[in-house]
């Protein structure tokens, strides 16, 4: 098993932690992962992106240009990888703010109001485990378990006691999920 | 086995360095490597092992902290980026003629001039053909992953103490920036002043009333004696081309077509075979892991099997030269690079191979 994955959005939104959280719960789970953020001048533009990898075999290279999936936060970022996707692959993207909706028809879309869900609940800090917790609905790579100790792990100790809250956001995403296209 | 982490390759190198028993870091911030000084200064190592770290007023600066305090026999570490590097090429010319243990990290980012803070290749001449003035060179590490990362620390600080020299690791900014899984080792304690004086009969760090006095220079103004002093830097460098060169090859047994990178071009590439592969086309992978010392004759024993040869690196063309030396004239060799900042993608590399080596 190999998961390529590229979120991307803009700064601030915790792109590049929810990719930790994911990288570090699947080094606890045993996996073979790497998390190649975007550090440039792009990220000084405002956008953010990381390229995640989950594999169970050694993983070569980093840095790709196409994806298994793609998580989308915002326009830039869907005029960025829509088209990175790979035939039958996956898009998961939060309609709040974009200006257009994707277009492909050769790869599952899914929409995740996650956006609007976090500030109904008071969430905005954790919005990106509700997005999270969409992606993992659909590719259950690791076990809750192990994103427990992902979380610890990737999360200073201070912030600990918010563990059970990024649980529940996780949650909150799994329930969250619009099919907009789907192949087969 | 050790201590299971995710860090940056930055971040390895840091931990990597307390965890050697290094004695004191010395460096500047610059992109994209200046985590490597930021965790040193949030970890406090000299709460943990006693290490010193310590912000100097530049690179200039930096290395030559390096040089005062290798050549006391301590255990120390620099690291920059490219513009920062070609700062100290005075000062790591200096410690070569000087025979001084000393590591140095490079993230290397594009150029040339201020160029930016993404990812290159463009300093392996700087690296392997000497930046500096003088006859010298350094033995030249090319991590491909984060775990190399740390582990090449350990390496570098051995081989500079066993053969007296600097040793570079010479990265990019992306295995810098990048996280992976690392197996951190155990903590080696940091010498006692006796183990150094030990392991370190030159170094100058107080004079017992047994010897005479040990001095640290590069300066003999005699012709005779400078010849001399050459002679034996060389007869060190042919020591380490015979004992120190470490590469690795991936999927060569079968391949018709082989390409040559290292560091990240390497995983690149990596991964591009496995696309051409799948596409029915035999090549293999060839990674030198020292630049220097070269893997002269095992990328010639490879090189000569294959019909032919694609050096893929993030520069115009630098390592290309030691694989035409190496390999010969008898089989085709041509390159494919991505300069400034751009990382090349498994799939371009693919097609550089179908256009300019198959097809070519």
């Amino acid at each position: 098993m190999t998961e390529e994955i590229i979120i991307a959005g803009f700064g601030g939104q915790g792109v590049l932690s929810m990719g930790k959280i994911l990288a570090y719960s699947g080094v606890m789970q045993n996996k073979e992962v790497s998390w190649m953020p975007s550090y440039g001048p792009e990220m000084r533009g405002g956008t953010a992106n990381v390229t995640v990898i989950i594999s169970d075999e050694r993983i070569s290279s980093p840095i790709l240009n196409s994806f298994d999936t793609a998580i989308i936060l915002n326009q830039q970022s869907m005029d960025k990888f829509e088209k990175t996707v790979k035939p039958g692959g996956l898009l998961i993207f939060d309609p709040n703010g974009l200006t257009r909706l994707p277009e492909r028809k050769d790869i599952n879309i899914y929409s995740i109001e996650a956006a609007d869900e976090a500030g109904k609940r008071g969430l905005s800090k954790i919005f990106n485990m509700i997005v999270l917790g969409g992606f993992l609905k659909l590719k259950p790579l690791v076990a809750p378990e192990y994103i427990h100790k992902g979380l610890e792990k990737s999360l200073p100790a201070r912030h600990h006691a918010l563990i059970p809250e990024n649980e529940k956001a996780i949650a909150i995403g799994k329930e969250l999920l619009t099919a907009i296209h789907l192949v087969n | 086995m050790g201590e299971l982490r995710l860090m940056k390759g930055n971040e390895a190198i840091a931990e990597a360095a307390i965890r050697a028993g290094c004695d004191g870091y010395f460096g500047y911030p610059i992109t994209p490597q200046s985590e490597v000084m930021e965790y040193l200064m949030a970890e406090k190592p000299f709460e943990r092992t006693g290490m010193v770290v310590l912000q100097a007023e530049s690179e200039t600066a930096s290395i030559n902290m390096l040089y005062g305090g290798a050549g006391t026999g301590k255990m120390v570490l620099t690291s920059s980026s490219s513009p920062g590097i070609s700062l100290m090429q005075e000062g790591i010319s200096y410690l070569a003629g000087a025979e001084l243990p000393a590591l140095i990290v490079n993230i290397v980012r594009g150029g040339p001039g201020l160029g930016t803070i993404q990812p290159s290749q463009a300093d392996y001449f700087q690296a392997v053909k000497g930046g500096g003035h003088g006859d010298y060179k350094m033995i030249v590490l090319a991590p491909a992953s984060v775990q190399e990362m740390c582990d090449h620390v350990k390496l570098g600080f051995d081989k500079a103490f066993e053969y007296r020299t600097p040793v570079m690791i010479l990265s990019d900014g992306a295995i810098g920036q990048m996280m992976e899984k690392v197996v951190l080792f155990d903590q080696i304690p940091r010498r006692t002043d006796e183990e150094v004086i030990k392991q370190c009969p030159w170094a100058s760090n107080g004079r017992p009333k047994t010897r005479n006095h040990n001095i640290i220079t590069s300066l003999d103004l005699d012709p005779a004696g400078q010849e001399r002093v050459n002679l034996k830097l060389q007869e060190k460098y042919r020591q380490i081309e015979r004992n120190e060169v470490l590469y690795e090859e991936i999927q060569c047994e079968d391949a018709e077509y082989l390409f040559v990178a290292f560091g990240l071009s390497a995983r690149i590439c990596q991964k591009a075979t496995d696309l051409a592969r799948a596409k029915g086309i035999r090549v293999g992978l060839f990674r030198p892991i020292t630049l220097f010392p070269f893997p002269a004759m095992e990328v010639s024993n490879v090189g000569n099997r294959v019909k032919g040869i694609l050096v893929v690196e993030m520069n115009a063309g630098q390592m290309i030269e030691d694989v035409k030396l190496s390999v010969g004239c008898k089989v085709k060799i041509e390159h494919f690079g991505r300069f400034g900042g751009i990382i090349p993608s498994p799939d371009e590399v693919v097609k550089a191979l179908e256009q300019k080596i198959i097809g070519g």
